[in-house]
């Protein structure tokens, strides 16, 4: 059976619109990038609610921070690679550290921005964003949850991240199916007590396909939507550690300071060893490629997933 | 030209003596800090805030006054002390500048201080800060103006360009950007780190409104204020010309006083000029 794809890019513009409606006081900026981050949605419903800042993210991210010192909610967009390692300190500054009301919307995060290789493909974003203080950090995985946690940005106080990627992704949850999202938990969407695999974005559908060809062969995996990276859902990463017998991340991100590196730093702190693995990519700059054959010469397409939640098993 | 009356002036003139004290006396319990930027800095954010601003101490968060950003955080001593003497919060803090467990930090935070509206420190993000302010009340149609200042040696850093054009390209004629001129920067003098000039042609070809004046001329100060609130269409920029140190004879023009705190005998001798200013000018007629 085919999945229903939809880009969460799309579902990002789309929320974008209803919420300026519920929130007179939302404002959008983008970097040039309106056309690929969707903004331009919002843009032309809200022309006087929009602000084109050029090519210049750091001025961006300063002003989304004026904007927000005067009581608006300010959501601000461009891709990932420019979103946070490029304003770095002024995102530290003005918005973590004066703990603003900015939301950061990031799209062509990870591996799957495909072709244009390794200068945009943003693997270390979730860890540049997770290490500050006050920011919270997302990673939807797919249109239906891009929507509930652009809606959930909106209407909490705060600095946050959240990324997504730039391909069509496979619908996991229906629209119905996810009324709200909330900051600091996880999901699980499919349950299992053999191995449970906690997952973000892009990787939590491979992880479901992986799930797929496993039971052919018994295993029964747990598979976790870990969509809110900060706050995390610790009560379900123990969980997963007292119920299965190992717990594997994928993250379409660098091993290092991502969601695996979140999930490790638990488990080791709170004295719930269990057989753990990163999935990731493994400190490497990556190259230019479709996003299918990335996965696959990177180690995370859902066969690799199989192939290591049966070496777990061993 | 709008003339001030004399007793203004001389008003003003006395309040910043009474700032520069301040300056003095925090860095010299502080043991740190930034004296030469801090004192160059003095009179124009003496003129906004004791004459110029529309601002209310019991309300630092009223939406509907006017802002000022100190983009050259490090001057923060001059900010914590004006914001005192207005009454934003007890004059007793001043004397806990950089210490644990105290409200004012070594640069200026927005979160936790009162009347601080950006948190600086980290040069050449106050001008992007400021276009924000400025652009939510063009949006809300509100009357309020937007301050900030930045140092000459700021304006290496590339995003005060960014933030040039972006003032510019939205006709932010509610801010009015605020250019201590003193010349001097750690390394040196600004046209050996890093060259500036011309500074004024720069910021007219971004599209700015120029006005430039002695940055110490509180006369001047306030005619340049009220001149680029009712510029229309454009961002204006007043080049400060100052001296860094201004005010203490032995940290004028001097670069080695740009992060240096006095020692004792330079805290006396620094009060005793101060005081001997502010007597003159109490004395004048």
């Amino acid at each position: 059976m085919s999945k229903e794809m939809v880009n969460p890019r799309i579902a990002y513009g789309e929320t974008l619109i209803e919420l300026g409606k519920k929130h007179p006081n939302l404002v959008v900026l983008d970097a040039d990038l309106s056309k690929s981050t969707k903004t331009i949605m919002f843009a032309k419903k809200y022309p006087n609610r929009f602000f084109e800042m050029g090519i210049a993210e750091a001025n961006m991210i300063s002003t989304a921070a004026g904007l927000a010192s005067c009581g608006k909610i300010v959501f601000a967009s461009t891709f990932a690679v420019f979103a946070t390692g490029r304003v770095y300190d002024q995102i530290r500054m003005d918005v973590a550290y004066s703990n603003a009301n900015v939301k950061i919307f990031a799209t062509h995060g990870g591996i799957s921005v495909g072709k244009d290789g390794a200068s945009h493909q943003m693997i270390e974003d979730i860890a540049l964003m997770r290490v500050l203080p006050n920011m919270m950090v997302f990673a939807p995985s797919d249109a239906t949850q891009t929507r509930r946690i652009v809606e959930c940005m909106a209407s909490n106080y705060g600095p946050m991240y959240a990324r997504v990627g730039r391909a069509n992704a496979p619908l996991i949850y229906k629209k119905d199916d996810l009324k709200e999202v909330k900051i600091g938990k996880g999901i699980i969407i499919e349950d299992g007590d053999d191995i449970s695999i906690i997952a973000c974005g892009t990787m939590v559908d491979h992880a479901l396909d992986a799930r797929k060809l496993l039971l052919k062969e018994g295993i029964k995996t747990r598979v976790v939507d870990m969509y809110s990276i900060k706050p995390i859902d610790k009560k379900l990463i123990l969980k997963c550690a007292k119920e299965t017998n190992a717990i594997i991340t994928t993250e379409e991100h660098s091993i290092i300071g991502g969601l695996g590196s979140v999930v490790s730093e638990i488990l080791a702190e709170e004295e719930c060893p269990c057989k753990f693995k990163r999935m990731g990519i493994r400190d490497i700059f990556c190259e230019s490629g479709e996003p299918k054959d990335l996965f696959a010469k990177y180690g995370l397409s859902a066969n690799h997933v199989v192939k290591t939640v049966k070496k777990m098993m061993k | 030209m709008n003339s001030h009356d004399d007793e203004l002036i001389k008003k003003l003139n006395l309040t910043a003596v009474k700032i520069r004290k301040h300056i003095i006396e925090m860095l010299y319990r502080a043991k740190s800090g930034h004296p030469g930027g801090s004192l160059s800095a003095v009179d124009a954010i003496v003129t906004l805030y004791f004459h110029h601003m529309k601002h209310n101490p019991k309300k630092p968060g009223d939406p509907n006054r006017d802002r000022f950003i100190l983009s050259k955080g490090h001057a923060a001593p001059t900010l914590y002390a004006v914001l005192a003497e207005c009454g934003y919060f007890d004059l007793k803090e001043l004397k806990r500048l950089r210490e644990i467990n105290c409200m004012l930090q070594g640069h200026p935070v927005s979160q936790h201080i009162p009347g601080v509206e950006a948190s600086t420190g980290s040069l050449g993000h106050g001008l992007s800060f400021a276009n924000g302010a400025a652009l939510a009340g063009k949006l809300d149609k509100k009357k309020y103006n937007v301050y900030v200042m930045l140092g000459d040696g700021e304006t290496d850093e590339g995003q005060i360009w960014e933030a040039a054009s972006a003032a510019s390209h939205y006709k932010l004629d509610n801010l009015t950007g605020m250019l201590d001129r003193n010349f001097l920067q750690i390394d040196g003098h600004t046209e050996d780190v890093l060259r500036l000039e011309s500074v004024r042609e720069r910021w007219s070809s971004f599209g700015w409104n120029v006005i430039e004046i002695d940055g110490h001329d509180m006369q001047q100060i306030a005619n340049a204020f009220h001149g680029t609130d009712g510029h229309e269409k454009q961002p204006s920029m007043v080049i400060l010309n100052t001296v860094k140190g201004k005010g203490v004879s032995f940290m004028e023009n001097n670069v080695d006083f740009h992060g240096v705190p006095p020692n004792e005998l330079e805290y006396k001798i620094a009060m005793e000029e101060l005081d001997v200013l502010q007597r003159k000018l109490e004395d004048a007629q």
